[in-house]
């Protein structure tokens, strides 16, 4: 077989070098494609009911496959910071079309869609319609209830139809008692920061998907910043009441027995005192969640 | 070598031809001229992008069909036959049978989808009386449909080069459906780590990626398609192919034939 | 320099469910044939004959040893242009005619284009198909069939041809033109390299045989030699059917017209035959030595390797 030996040695080293490079080629292409993928391309066809049809019995795979895609096309954006992120609700519609017991394209799906941008597409009422599908598809699933509220509660700011649904959720057979709980805070302390901090919480240890698990840990933190501020700037109020005028750093409200010591933040830098005797954080990119209560709310 | 390559690829497409597999396209031509008028009565505006989906789909299908159906027995049916002793008696290297026929198939596909567009271009006159210049995309578009042949002859010869028919015919098509969702793969593939990671990228990457040389949905939308996409297609569809021509090769080169 | 010299070549087959025992299709094979022989391969269905010319044509490759032809190494390419092949119950592409086949074929093997239509044509008078046209060789008889099989095993104009079993299947009509045909390759001075079962052929074609058996090779000789060295039977004619009881088992294909009868005898059993009938009253009519078949020599060496097995 000696003649065959030199003819395999080629062979096999055409074999490795041509497959190299068919996937050099290949990122290639899709590099180039990134640029000019449609719409229709995504997701071959507009219509959830149309592909449904096409799909000859294998609806449920394709959810799967949309679902990637859903995936995958709000994870790249997220990374990207984008701004618009249109073929979101498009493919969790079609996704949720041929699968419509996919819980977690309700779940996960409707708080890509909700959150403010640039985390989400900023479509609250898109995401309410999807997970208000979801609960029509899958009665017995409460912790869709949940999801509702939240979106509610923190995207629409809507605190009575957050209620409802945390109320409506705690009915289902088999929920958990903290749904109970929710609705009760959603009556009584609405406008208590601690009761956002409370519902990202919880979207911290039950989600699955690490986009949302990312942004519920910035959320946290910017609520445990802004009640750090919220505090610090009720010690200022104190001080400026006491003496005349807002103190000029910390060792002055440490001297006056407000503090014990330099105040930190949850990343572990000082707190900025202003002239005004607001305070703030260093660095404002780190917690892009702070709100500044007007005065009356803050108890 | 030259001689031989090209005797063996003219004998290949006068098999095709003979065996009555190109009258499909008769048949198809017929079919989509005879129909394109149909096509002015569904909905005016996109009678266009319905014509154009459907003949370019068309040809892309009935030719991996073909495709599959003749290159399941390139190389089994001359086994199963003998007709392979009387060849490898003669001073034909065992790889210049292969790329012989590799080739000889490829062309039998060529010429049956440029005889498809004739028909095409026929019917789109007729639907719009008149030719526009977007018309002139369709070429890009087949240009690519013909580059997915070249990777889905190759996959069948590599097939028929050490498995039956029927196993050949099954793992071919299973390649084609897994290869249109090529993208979803390497999709699937980023959301794992570790172990799964590699192993699944890796099978992405081995996998045809029949995806990207689609470009039907652009052409029948009008769209331009760069220049630059096309070209790296072509690289990777001809390093591809090449790829899984040589494995055909080092696969029969060391078979003892029965 | 050998027209073909064959050195220990054999070839196992990985048997049973695992694949794990051997199968030894062909044992080493030691076997030269010289240029201008006419060679004949005999052997039972199975021996192992078609085995060792596949390997010869590089249809399947060898466990071990090693094969010359032509002076060159057997897998050589190029030695190809120069020897033809006929396989076992050949099949050519059903959808060409008799001329597009040999064209294809003599183009593969090296024969100019320019020189090609001379030759096939005139090729196929050769081998008596002139008159097939166009015809598609689907629609081809057997016999016709095995005279392309000829046709294209010649068109090159090699210096050996190679022919496994070139009568299997024809009548005998067509056997005779075969045999005609092989002749007449022979007398162009060319190698004749043939397997067959068929012994009659072997005896009336070829200079010298081998035979092989259960993939060994077991005799191999000048064939005039061959049967003079199994020449030791008689035939022996008498009258008197009473007789025929008493000698049954000393005789071979025993015939009875009336009260004559004739049988074949060993030489080392003549007398007791002869005393056997002078005793049973017949009476004797004729007593001729005959020629030595190669039947003898080839059932012979089939023999003695199953009874120093048993």
């Amino acid at each position: 077989m000696n003649l065959n030996r030199k003819t395999t040695w080629i062979t096999a080293l055409l074999l490795v070098a041509l497959l190299s490079g068919s996937v050099v080629a290949r990122r290639r292409v899709e590099q180039q494609r990134g640029n000019q993928a449609t719409l229709e391309e995504v997701l071959y066809l507009p219509s959830g009911k149309a592909v449904k049809r096409l799909s000859l019995g294998y609806s449920s795979l394709l959810a799967d496959i949309y679902w990637t895609r859903a995936v995958q096309y709000f994870g790249s954006r997220h990374i990207a910071h984008a701004e618009r992120y249109d073929l979101l609700a498009p493919l969790l519609e079609i996704t949720t079309d041929l699968d419509p017991h996919l819980i977690v394209a309700y779940e996960n799906g409707s708080i890509f869609l909700s959150q403010q941008q640039p985390d989400g597409a900023a479509q609250p009422d898109q995401a309410v319609a999807l997970v208000e599908k979801g609960i029509r598809n899958n009665p017995t699933y409460w912790r869709l209830y949940f999801t509702l509220g939240f979106i509610h509660y923190v995207d629409r700011h809507d605190t009575k139809s957050a209620q409802e649904a945390f109320e409506k959720g705690s009915e289902v057979p088999g929920a958990l008692p903290w749904m109970k709980v929710m609705a009760a805070r959603m009556a009584e302390k609405s406008d208590d920061p601690s009761t956002a901090g409370y519902l990202w919480k919880t979207i911290l240890e039950t989600t699955t998907d690490k986009d949302i698990k990312q942004t519920a840990i910035m959320h946290l933190t910017s609520l445990h910043a802004q009640a750090d501020i919220e505090a610090l700037e009720k010690r200022t109020g104190i001080y400026e009441q006491r003496f005349g005028k807002p103190p000029e750093s910390w060792s002055d409200l440490i001297r006056a027995g407000l503090l014990n010591g330099v105040p930190t933040d949850p990343d572990g830098q000082p707190y900025k005192l202003r002239l005004d005797g607001t305070v703030q954080v260093q660095d404002p990119k780190k917690f892009p969640y702070i709100e500044r209560r007007p005065k009356e709310q803050i108890k | 070598m030259t001689s031989r390559l090209s005797a063996i690829t003219l004998n290949t497409f006068r098999e095709a031809v003979r065996d009555r597999v190109l009258y499909n396209l008769i048949v198809f031509a017929l079919l989509l001229v005879a129909s394109a008028p149909l096509f002015g009565q569904i909905s005016i505006g996109i009678e266009r992008l319905i014509l154009v989906n459907v003949g370019l789909s068309s040809i892309s299908l009935f030719g991996t069909i073909i495709a599959i159906l003749v290159g399941i027995g390139l190389v089994s049916k001359e086994i199963e036959k003998k007709t392979l002793y009387t060849i490898l008696s003669r001073p034909v290297r065992r790889w210049e049978f292969i790329v012989g026929k590799y080739f000889g198939l490829l062309l039998t596909l060529v010429v049956n989808a440029l005889l498809m567009t004739v028909g095409l271009y026929i019917a789109l006159l007729i639907t719009a009386h008149g030719l526009k210049k977007g018309d002139a995309l369709l070429l890009a578009a087949i240009y690519c449909i013909v580059l997915q042949f070249m990777v889905m002859v190759a996959l069948t010869l590599l097939f028929s080069s050490f498995s039956t028919p029927i196993f050949s015919a099954i793992f071919a098509f299973a390649l084609f459906v897994i290869g249109t969702f090529a993208e979803d793969l390497k999709n699937f593939a980023a959301m794992t780590q570790g172990f799964t990671h590699w192993l699944t990228t890796g099978a992405a990457y081995l996998v045809p990626n029949f995806a990207s040389l689609n470009v039907i949905s652009q052409a029948a939308h009008d769209q331009p398609i760069s220049g630059s996409l096309i070209a790296f297609n072509t690289l990777y569809a001809v390093l591809y192919s090449g790829a899984v021509t040589a494995a055909a090769v080092l696969i029969f080169e060391r078979r003892n034939l029965k | 320099m050998h027209a073909i010299e064959i050195r220990g070549l054999a070839k196992d087959y990985p048997v049973g469910f695992w694949k794990r025992k051997l199968h030894p299709a062909l044992k080493p094979l030691d076997l030269t044939v010289e240029s201008g022989e006419a060679f004949g391969f005999l052997g039972p269905n199975g021996a192992g004959k078609t085995t060792t010319l596949k390997l010869l044509m590089g249809i399947i490759f060898p466990t071990a040893g090693s094969a010359t032809i032509l002076g060159k190494n057997f897998l050589d390419h190029e030695v190809k242009r120069r020897l033809g092949f006929l396989p076992e119950q050949p099949y050519f592409y059903d959808y060409l005619s008799a001329p597009e086949l040999l064209d294809y074929y003599a183009g593969l093997s090296g024969v100019a284009a320019a020189d090609r239509k001379k030759r096939i044509s005139s090729v196929l008078e050769r081998v008596g198909l002139s008159d097939v046209g166009s015809k598609q060789l689907r629609k081809f008889s057997k016999g016709m069939l095995q005279r392309v099989g000829i046709a294209q095993a010649i068109i090159h104009e090699p210096e050996i041809v190679f022919l496994d079993e070139p009568m299997s299947g024809l009548d005998p009509l067509g056997r005779h033109e075969v045999r005609e045909l092989i002749q007449s390759l022979k007398d162009e001075g060319k190698t004749i390299f043939f397997s067959t079962h068929i012994l009659s052929d072997a005896e009336a074609l070829c200079d010298r045989v081998a035979v092989i058996h259960k993939g060994e090779l077991r005799g191999i000789g000048v064939v005039n030699d061959l049967r003079s060295n199994v020449a030791n039977k008689s035939e022996v004619i008498w009258e008197g059917a009473q007789a025929a009881a008493a000698v049954r088992e000393l005789l071979s294909e025993p015939h009875a017209t009336g009260e004559t009868v004739r049988g074949t005898v060993q030489n080392s059993d003549l007398d007791r035959l002869l005393e056997t009938l002078r005793s049973q009253g017949a009476r004797l009519i004729s007593v001729t030595p005959l020629h030595g078949t190669l039947e003898d020599y080839f059932l012979a060496k089939t023999r003695e390797q199953e009874a120093v097995n048993r």
